[in-house]
């Protein structure tokens, strides 16, 4: 389970997050939309501290961490019980694929180096991508960089993997095999926040649709009822405009 | 103009690739030293250690702003006057230090950059997965660093061979302390420096082959 509470982040004077409240049971799917430099992005980090929240209690697992009593200890323990798909897949660009999936059981969790890689084979196995496994990035598709992002998040069964615009940087040739690995993950139940533009993936995979507006949220529900029955003009305008190029 | 003197040439061969060894093993130990010094300034300087920081852009300037020969006089005649316990320090210490500290101050420059230069996704990732600031330095920033600066760091390892022809004036006999001594014995000197240009110009020929192999090897991480 992950709980928010009155999360915020100011960068100076601007107030990206505005104390946000959430609670994520485990095994749901929760898809953030909202306009461009809304806070979406900064939420997730947020919640690993890749940004360090200006105020606000962070709860994962049996860990509650009030973001300014954080110590070093507490932020690596919540990073370690979450995972982070970045835009740009961010891929270890001096390791392998199996190498990039592997590291963290290794230099992370002090698993055996043997049993690690094992188990990594497996995550690549499952992503479909067992005959990379000793590529390194600069030879891997987008798509392929990115479902080995995918796969380096899974490798340790994080309460929750947090997915930062995943399919925003990709050719749209690549976009499909990206989504469709997230789809089973989401069928598997693996818990987690995505913040993507993609539509139909909200509207097919969410639980939960999350609409965010200057750093609050603004409406959320089911994606049946935030698609056809918007209720705040805010979310009624985006959607209108999103839609309008993206047709769900 | 007099013939070369080829006879005495081939002689001085094996008598100067006698003197080779302690050349490179001069530059070698002031390499690895200048090498593990640098890492620590360039961590320190990109990290904004406070005080540290400070210490190290000080040393740096000192030692890239001043000559090398003025630094291994410094050392050599210098310090023993003003603190009788450094008399201990002979020609060949006293070229190690110089060498060490006057090219760390030149390569921590450059592995800063390289550092800097490394993408900050790389940093994001290793942080996102819990690594510490040391595993992330060790394992993802530093290796990808190091790719990039092997090729100023050869250029100042290469630099650093010939520059050890200094400690002679320090009374060293390493190759080129050799050679002035033969050539003072045989009146020929052209012929004498001219066979000690070509072993150093061979060695720093071997080096750059060594180079070009390590870069392929280096790149094979990145190339399509």
């Amino acid at each position: 389970m992950i709980e928010l509470k009155s999360l915020s982040k100011h960068f100076g004077k601007t107030v990206v997050l505005d104390g946000i409240d959430l609670t994520i049971k485990k095994g749901e799917i929760i898809v953030i939309i909202g306009p461009s430099g809304t806070g979406k992005s900064t939420l997730l980090r947020c919640v690993n501290f890749l940004e360090h929240p200006t105020a606000g209690e962070i709860t994962v697992g049996d860990l509650t961490v009030d973001v300014n009593r954080a110590s070093r200890a507490d932020i690596l323990s919540l990073r370690r019980r979450t995972a982070f798909v970045f835009q740009n897949y961010a891929l270890f660009a001096n390791k392998t694929a199996l190498e990039n999936v592997a590291e963290r059981l290794v230099v992370v969790d002090k698993w055996p180096k043997e049993k690690a890689y094992q188990h990594a084979r497996e995550v690549l196995e499952r992503i479909g991508l067992a005959d990379k496994a000793d590529a390194y990035p600069a030879s891997m598709s987008g798509g392929q960089q990115q479902r080995v992002g995918i796969g380096r998040a899974m490798a340790t069964g994080a309460d929750v993997i947090l997915f930062d615009e995943p399919t925003s940087s990709l050719d749209p040739e690549w976009v499909e095999e990206v989504l469709g690995l997230m789809k089973k993950l989401a069928s598997e139940r693996q818990t987690m926040m995505v913040v993507t533009h993609e539509m139909s993936f909200a509207r097919d995979v969410a639980d939960r649709v999350i609409f965010i507006d200057g750093g609050k949220i603004v409406e959320q529900g089911p994606p049946s009822e935030i698609f056809s029955n918007p209720q705040d003009p805010r979310t009624q305008d985006f959607l209108k405009k999103i839609l309008a190029t993206n047709p769900v | 103009m007099d013939v070369l003197n080829v006879e005495y040439m081939l002689g001085l061969v094996p008598v100067l690739l006698g003197y080779l060894p302690f050349t490179l093993q001069l530059a070698g130990v002031a390499m690895v030293m200048a090498l593990m010094l640098a890492c620590v300034f360039a961590v320190v300087r990109v990290l904004g250690i406070p005080v540290f920081n400070q210490l190290t852009i000080v040393f740096i300037s000192f030692f890239r702003g001043t000559p090398l020969l003025v630094q291994l006089f410094l050392f050599y005649y210098g310090l023993p006057q003003l603190f009788s316990v450094l008399t201990v320090i002979d020609g060949v210490t006293a070229t190690i230090m110089g060498l060490t500290l006057h090219f760390s101050a030149y390569m921590a420059e450059s592995i800063r950059a390289a550092i800097i230069g490394v993408d900050r996704s790389q940093t994001e990732a290793a942080v996102s997965i819990g690594m510490t600031n040391s595993q992330l330095m060790r394992r993802i920033i530093l290796p990808q660093a190091t790719r990039v600066a092997l090729p100023t760091l050869m250029n100042y390892f290469i630099d650093m061979i010939k520059a050890t022809s200094l400690a002679f004036t320090l009374g060293v006999t390493e190759l080129m302390g050799a050679t002035q001594k033969e050539a003072a014995g045989s009146f020929l000197y052209f012929e004498a420096f001219i066979v000690a240009a070509v072993m150093y110009w061979i060695v720093v020929e071997i080096l750059s082959q060594l180079q070009k192999y390590l870069e392929i090897r280096l790149n094979k991480a990145y190339s399509r």
